[in-house]
């Protein structure tokens, strides 16, 4: 098959065609005799023990001395792939000039996220956190067996060779050689045990903590490929006719005006719908609107919105499965000074990453071949395998850039994949492009759950809390998912309650609770998961616990965090940076939140202004995140940045709503997200640690809207409970 | 019927119909795929080409709407602002994901032509037209401010 795609991605996306050729005929080039079996891999994975070529399945080095990382984890913004490379690069002592990132195949014995076990995956901002020692280790064999060919070749002891910026040299007798010209002495030599490895000294980084510039390239010059750039000879586009309401199907169709439409190809129909392939994405568009579609709505779910809000609140009144229970929450309520209480609705959130979900796919008589900002390798290859008859290791994936994700391209159904993938086994041998369009992708569910929290909180007498129950109603995100063994236990999705469940607040008597509701809505984790709700609710109670008990935000909740140091660091330096207490202008107000998610802390203090006509603006966000070692503190300030844009989306602007069953939101005018114009100010702190690394691309998000709706009270002394946040008149 | 557009300076023939957007013409006829579909109705601004010099949503423009016009895409920016925005764009490290950027620069190097000294007001009205969902936006502010500095 010829590419047509006329710019190659510079730093990612080589066939594993083209991966062999180079393999084959660079020859002696490929040095490091890690490499051979890892090309050969992509065709005998089922025979590769998992584990045997772990320490050696990320690094490629070329004869031009190139440094290739073979990337385990999807680049969707976030930052992952310079991430990953800056540890292999740190311990290989390679020069970041001749450092290039690779997706790496579908093949869970090497890639698998380490802190998913044996599952290839990127998501829970795991990226750093599961590969801190794991890359390093690869860099580190890398280097040694660079050593141990200038050893061989020089005749001098290894241990007096010296790397450094990719270049290796010995003192003594004034050698020196680049890790291209020693590459393929490297491969021969044994590979050594990883525990004789001797990892850096963090004294010595001389990239971790850099800010390294970032590999993922070509996106100021169109060049960057993403999925719905991949363009293969023949390839048919095609545009899916989804049922208007959850739950139901096609009953008959008629597509005669849709194949005498131009350009119009075939028109078949899936599981998901009725399918239109045309030659051209217009043409499929056009036919698709031809379309004469009879759905069968005889199961079809026909609820709104308000209904499930009505249940959920009724629901809130009710006991559920206890997630946590410290102390007797009841009867500290009943004898509490002073109780406090809302009932907060937070709703259904779509993703909404700016390339709409897409996958390529060509079926033919080896298998299955996929194109995809691919973030569930696991999911995906076993959906796909098991849908087409085939092994997994007989589906191909190329990992592209994502154009955005926020968790929506880790379907836990691998819902859009799967889709491509039936209509390209229908179109046996022809690539086929599946584009949804924005509607499609906006109509298509997996949202963030709606849910319900009722909290009610109680002070004694001097103002100290000694009571807290929470019920929070909604959608279990992992239920009916391959995480569900070890995600729910007793009834308690733990992504449900997270971050309310693990309050850190010093509260004797707390307890929280969980209704877990079925709906046909599909619902998926979506940026910070249940953190996206919880936070809000915990934070913005903690601080009306705050007032009823006439203290200052920050001061009553430092003094509630004594036991949890890391909370109470980011906490003090966020009121800190922020001026907390310093006077603002007339209408402006200040609130915060902390709030820790995947093991990462996050402070933030956001000043917003209130004009005279009850507009609001949000100016100013100071945030200070601990997220152990900084690897790399520009890419850990953007994810800051682009986590609170995100989270203010949610905060001020967008809800997913049903009417009778049906999604009334399809596009940006009324599913509406953050533009430059309501982007503040914002000011990002990182702790010094020494603690290994956790998550940054979503911690950033939680602390958000509870920061804004509390600074919103500080001005108005108005409630807030529900979001998007809105200002009554 | 086919339709002729001059893109980055040079001239295709298009076998394709007169009411196909100038987005789709562009990338799955032309072949060039900087230019990003994100919405279809002019709400996100990924598709923003210039037109004769002028930012335009590529997404809603009939390709018979263009033909004798001066079509200029991502790959074909050349401009002394336009090379200066893409620099202080790969400076400060704008983009995240990279999906919404092509247009992004669009708008912002359409911007600079006209205004080489923009207001925060300036920049808001400019590029409010174009969604970032990773919010880039406090960079996408700087990395302007950055290149008007160096183009004054």
């Amino acid at each position: 098959m010829r590419r047509i795609t006329q710019n190659k991605p510079r730093t990612q996306g080589t066939s594993r065609r083209d991966f062999l050729k180079l393999v084959t005929t660079a020859g002696a080039g490929l040095t490091l005799a890690m490499n051979l079996p890892l090309a050969m891999a992509a065709d005998t994975a089922a025979s590769v023990a998992a584990g045997d070529f772990e320490p050696n399945a990320f690094v490629r080095i070329g004869t031009d001395g190139r440094v290739t990382i073979l990337m385990k984890h999807l680049e969707m913004g976030q930052g992952t792939f310079t991430g990953l490379a800056t540890l292999v690069a740190e311990e290989l002592d390679a020069d970041w000039s001749q450092v290039v990132a690779e997706g790496a195949p579908a093949d869970a014995s090497r890639y698998n996220n380490l802190l998913f076990g044996t599952v290839q995956g990127t998501g829970g901002s795991t990226a750093m956190a599961n590969a801190f020692i794991q890359m390093r280790t690869a860099g580190a064999t890398a280097r040694a067996m660079l050593i141990g060919a200038a050893a061989q070749r020089w005749q001098v002891p290894a241990a007096e060779i010296q790397v450094k910026q990719g270049l290796l040299s010995h003192a003594a007798s004034g050698k020196s050689a680049g890790f291209g010209e020693l590459a393929a002495l490297a491969a021969q030599q044994a590979i050594p045990d990883a525990q004789s490895l001797r990892l850096k000294d963090p004294a010595d980084f001389a990239y971790i903590g850099q800010s390294l510039p970032r590999l993922d390239r070509g996106k100021t010059d169109g060049s960057a490929q993403f999925t719905q750039d991949v363009q293969l000879d023949g390839m048919l586009t095609a545009l899916v006719a989804h049922p208007p309401r959850f739950g139901a199907s096609v009953k008959q169709y008629d597509a005669n005006k849709a194949l005498a439409s131009p350009g119009v190809v075939d028109v078949v129909q899936i599981p998901s719908g009725i399918a239109v392939l045309a030659k051209d994405f217009w043409s499929a568009k056009k036919g698709r609107d031809l379309l004469d579609v009879e759905w069968d709505e005889s199961a079809a779910f026909k609820a709104s919105s308000d209904d499930m809000q009505r249940e959920y609140r009724a629901l809130a009144e009710q006991p559920g499965a206890v997630a946590r229970a410290d102390g007797d929450a009841t009867t500290a309520l009943a004898n509490a000074a002073t109780v406090v209480e809302a009932v907060f609705e937070m709703p259904y959130l779509a993703h909404a990453a700016m390339e709409p979900m897409n996958a390529v796919v060509l079926v033919n008589d080896t298998g299955c071949e996929i194109w995809n900002g691919e973030q569930f390798q696991s999911i995906d290859q076993n959906v796909v395998a098991s849908a087409l008859g085939l092994k997994p290791e007989q589906v191909r994936i190329n990992m592209l850039f994502a154009g955005g994700s926020f968790g929506r391209r880790a379907n836990p159904h691998g819902d859009y994949v799967l889709e491509a993938a039936l209509i390209a086994k229908a179109k046996r041998g022809t690539p086929v492009k599946l584009v949804w369009t924005r509607e499609d992708d906006t109509r298509a569910g997996h949202y963030r759950p709606m849910y319900v929290h009722k909290v009610r909180a109680g002070l004694d007498a001097s103002g100290n809390p000694v009571a807290w129950e929470q019920r929070i109603v909604g959608q279990s995100i992992m239920q009916g998912t391959m995480f569900e063994g070890f995600a729910i236990k007793e009834g308690i999705d733990s992504t449900s309650v997270e971050g309310a469940a693990g309050l850190p607040y010093q509260i004797p008597n707390l307890q929280v609770e969980l209704h877990s509701v079925e709906q046909p809505v599909p619902v998926q984790w979506w940026r910070s998961v249940g953190h996206s709700h919880t936070a809000f609710s915990t934070e913005v109670i903690i601080d009306e616990l705050a007032r009823a008990a006439k203290q200052d935000p920050v001061d009553f909740r430092l003094k509630l965090l004594s036991q949890h140091p890391r909370h109470h660091a980011v906490l003090k330096m966020a009121a800190e940076k922020a001026g907390w207490g310093a006077e603002l202008p007339k209408g402006w107000g200040r609130g915060v939140a902390v709030h820790e998610s995947f093991n990462s802390f996050v402070a933030q203090v956001a000043e917003v202004s209130v004009q005279d006509n009850g507009s609001f603006k949000v100016e100013r966000v100071i945030c200070v995140v601990d997220c152990g070692v900084a690897i790399n503190p520009d890419i850990i300030r953007a994810q800051m940045e682009g986590g609170i844009g995100f989270g203010l989306s949610a905060a001020l602007l967008s809800e997913i709503t049903l009417d009778d069953g049906k999604v009334v939101q399809s596009n940006f005018h009324d599913f509406q997200v953050l533009r430059i114009n309501q982007m503040p100010a914002v000011e990002v702190h990182i702790m010094p640690s020494a603690e290994p690394p956790t998550g940054v691309g979503e911690p950033g998000t939680p602390p958000i809207a509870p920061a804004v709706a509390n600074a919103l009270s500080s001005v108005t002394g108005q409630r807030f409970s529900r979001l998007p946040l809105k200002l009554s008149s | 019927m086919p339709v002729t557009i001059q893109v980055n300076g040079a001239s295709h023939t298009l076998d394709t119909t007169p009411d196909t957007p100038l987005l789709w013409a562009l990338r799955d006829h032309v072949h060039l795929t900087g230019t990003k579909f994100g919405c279809g109705m002019a709400m996100c601004g990924a598709c923003t080409v210039h037109v004769d010099g002028q930012p335009t949503r590529s997404c809603v423009t009939p390709v018979s709407a263009v033909q004798g016009k001066a079509i200029t895409t991502i790959e074909g920016i050349e401009s002394v602002v336009a090379k200066a925005i893409q620099a202080a764009w790969t400076e400060l490290e704008v983009p995240q994901c990279g999906y919404c950027q092509s247009g992004q620069i669009m708008s912002a190097t359409a911007l600079l032509e006209k205004n080489r000294q923009p207001s925060d007001a300036d920049i808001d009205a400019a590029m409010a037209g174009n969604i970032c969902r990773c919010a880039t936006y406090v960079r996408i502010r700087s990395a302007i401010k950055q290149a008007a500095e160096q183009l004054a």
